[in-house]
């Protein structure tokens, strides 16, 4: 077999064949999957939270993680969001002539490790292959399913006045350990994804609580950009106190160094949940304990108040509108 | 660095706004002249802190902002001569110019790419030698003198297919002009911080010592700000007009010899147009005689068109301080950092994105 993805790969034929035998489906062998119908037949009952997300990240291999984690982990917290068990995966490639075979390996031994940790497993999937040029090496597109249990509302419209606003941990990781990977930029960090399966979590915090109103990941616009549509959708105004978000150190200098905010950087294994008060301290002590909620905090609160408006308390004491994302942050000149 | 903890430290920061409340019985308007400082100003809240004695004007010192449509328009124009890569730095892509922009003229066909230094743009050049790479040439000293240094680099590999728009300005002489024009009148001025760790403190001494006007050169975290305005504060208070520097960690008399050595090695001082203020003397930097050849402006052959400013906008008043972004009709309504008419919506370090973006509120 040649080392380098062809477009003979994507043609249907035999190296096609070969290529979703050997690399494709082997290291994500599951009796569904193996059996290579055209569609997966699985069983079902109960309530179905229907999800899917296209993955584009440059570069494709960043440190602590990489596209292959980052397709299964956010189509796995998609579902979580809502308070899904995730079930079922679909997985699909795009894939730039000429990409490495060993690359693609590398990539499906993450999507293997990724499902296995979020106890997911993918039924179905499809590949295709484009000449030079018209992708960027390899793009991923995964759907999910899930089962959400009788009586679990979680909607970014249930945010209520009252709730209190706990985040996971800190923001910024994902988007500045990928920054920095990029060509022309390499800034030195031991900055890492946070790109992490949420479904593990959100099992624990909605085992202690039934009052979860609404859960969403700040992945691409950040944290702000998340707040600001649940207090649109709620029609609910937001509190938060800049002082109480985690963020890295490193984080914060790579943001001052570049003149972005780390309130609009993604995140990739980050939740915030607006919790019942009379819940927030038992749900913020039970994702303390877990591993991807160590650094949980509760960062603000929900206002019957300025309806569809995000406020920050700055540290210095002062309050300020925080906006949605507006485009693309660009580094500044100077 | 320990940004957090060191200069955000809100014990401190209250015991400098206490220490302001206290001293400041006169009316004071100050100017942070940088884009930089308008944002951090606006993104801690500073102004909601401070007492009504104070007033805060922001200036002119966002290199994206002050550089004109005509300008604009030659840097389209370059961007779409066949077998031109141009190159700049991400601001730039965003900026309307009279009738588009980089991004624009990017998705209708125009090579052009974003560096985060000049020195990429050099090895772009390197690696395409049958193109023509300009990289456009937007900043101040702070940003000058990395420009000069690859201009020096080529010079020395001999890249023949390298060249350097230079648009770039210097602080100074427009701080002059702004304050000769007698339109405003300030009582203080915060200096920039990362011009002044090249020009040095001492390029503002005209300032205190001809105008009698209070010079404080300021670091962007909210203490060095904060700080800054006590010191000017004082000094407005006993009557007093000197040079003092509150970013000591970033900043000397001198500045830094070397940076402004090559930088002049490169250019030499030459008239520049700024939006709002026209065109100052000795206020730009233009390529100097030994390295004409990396003009690209005498390089290419290309019509910019007529220039056409923008209607309705009051982004030359808003950089003079005259007005501020509120008074703009289309703030807010037709202007938005989405959709931006003027430049100073567009710029991470523009007065009307940071006065858009951080809107102070009293909802507590």
């Amino acid at each position: 077999m040649s080392d380098r993805i062809l477009l003979a790969h994507g043609s249907g034929g035999r190296l096609a064949h070969e290529l979703i035998e050997k690399v494709l489906v082997k290291p994500l062998s599951n009796p569904l999957l193996d059996r290579l119908d055209d569609s997966a037949v699985v069983p079902f009952s109960g309530r179905l939270a229907f999800t899917t997300d296209s993955y584009v990240v440059n570069p494709i291999f960043f440190p602590g993680g990489d596209i292959g984690k980052l397709a299964v982990c956010g189509t796995v917290n998609d579902l979580s969001m809502v308070g899904a068990t995730p079930l079922y995966l679909s997985l699909a490639f795009i894939i730039e002539e000429g990409l490495l075979i060993e690359e693609l390996e590398r990539v499906l031994l993450s999507v293997q490790a990724a499902a296995r940790e979020a106890q997911i497993q993918i039924v179905t999937g499809d590949t295709k292959v484009v000449n030079k040029g018209s992708a960027d090496k390899l793009f991923v597109n995964t759907a999910g399913v899930g089962t959400v249990p009788e009586g679990i509302e979680i909607s970014g419209s249930n945010a209520r006045p009252g709730d209190k606003l706990i985040l996971s941990g800190t923001i910024g990781d994902h988007g500045i350990a990928v920054l920095s990977q990029r060509e022309g930029l390499g800034f030195a960090t031991k900055l890492e994804s946070d790109c992490a399966p949420l479904s593990g979590l959100v099992a624990e915090m909605m085992a202690v609580s039934r009052r979860i109103h609404s859960m969403r990941d700040p992945t691409r616009g950040g944290l702000a950009t998340t707040l600001n549509e649940i207090a649109a959708q709620s029609k609910v105004g937001i509190r938060i106190e800049e002082e109480k978000v985690p963020v890295r150190d490193e984080v914060r200098g790579a943001c001052e160094m570049l003149g972005i905010d780390p309130l609009y950087v993604a995140n990739e294994g980050k939740l915030v949940a607006l919790v019942h008060p009379a819940d927030a301290d038992a749900v913020l002590d039970k994702m303390r304990h877990h591993r991807y909620g160590k650094n949980a905090a509760i960062i603000g609160e929900v206002r019957p108040d300025h309806t569809g408006r995000v406020v920050m308390k700055t540290t210095l004491g002062a309050s300020r509108i925080v906006d949605m994302l507006m485009g693309d942050p660009l580094p500044r000149i100077c | 660095m320990r940004l957090a903890d060191d200069f955000r430290n809100s014990e401190l920061a209250k015991g400098l706004i206490d220490g302001i409340r206290r001293t400041s019985t006169r009316k004071a308007r100050l100017m942070e002249f940088c884009g930089g400082h308008t944002v951090a100003i606006m993104r801690h809240g500073i102004r909601q802190l401070l007492p009504p004695t104070i007033e805060m004007l922001s200036g002119p010192g966002c290199p994206v902002c002050v550089t004109g449509n005509a300008d604009l328009d030659k840097t389209i124009a370059l961007a779409r001569i066949p077998g031109v890569i141009l190159t700049t730095f991400g601001d730039m892509l965003k900026v309307p110019g009279s009738r588009s922009s980089l991004q624009e003229a990017r998705a209708e066909g125009a090579d052009v790419r974003m560096v985060y230094s000049t020195l990429d743009a050099l090895q772009i050049a390197r690696q395409n030698p049958s193109r023509q790479v300009v990289f456009l040439g937007v900043g101040f000293e702070t940003t000058a003198p990395t420009v000069a240094a690859s201009v020096l680099q080529a010079d020395k590999e001999g890249v023949g297919n390298y060249f350097v728009l230079s648009l770039h300005k210097l602080c100074p002489p427009v701080i002059k002009a702004i304050l000769d024009s007698g339109e405003i009148k300030i009582s203080g001025l915060i200096c920039p911080g990362h011009v002044s760790a090249v020009v040095g403190s001492q390029s503002w001494d005209f300032i205190a010592r001809d105008y009698g006007i209070p010079c404080v050169v300021s670091g962007f975290e909210p203490l060095d700000i904060l700080q800054s305005v006590h010191m000017l504060v004082s000094q407005v208070e006993k009557g007093e007009f000197k040079v003092e520097i509150a970013y000591r960690r970033g900043v000397s008399a001198e500045g830094n010899k070397r940076a402004l050595e090559i930088m002049y090695q490169v250019f030499e001082p030459g008239a520049a147009a700024w939006r709002g203020v026209g065109t100052v003397a000795g206020s730009g930097l233009r390529l100097g005689k030994a390295y004409q050849r990396f003009d690209a402006e005498a390089a290419f052959e290309f019509d910019p068109g007529p220039t056409v400013e923008p209607k309705g906008c009051i982004c030359g008043e808003v950089l003079r301080a005259v007005k501020t972004p509120q008074d703009c009709k289309l703030f807010r309504t037709v202007c938005t950092p989405a959709n931006p008419v003027g430049p100073c919506m567009v710029s991470s370090e523009g007065s009307c994105a940071a006065y858009y973006l951080y809107e102070a509120t009293d909802e507590r």
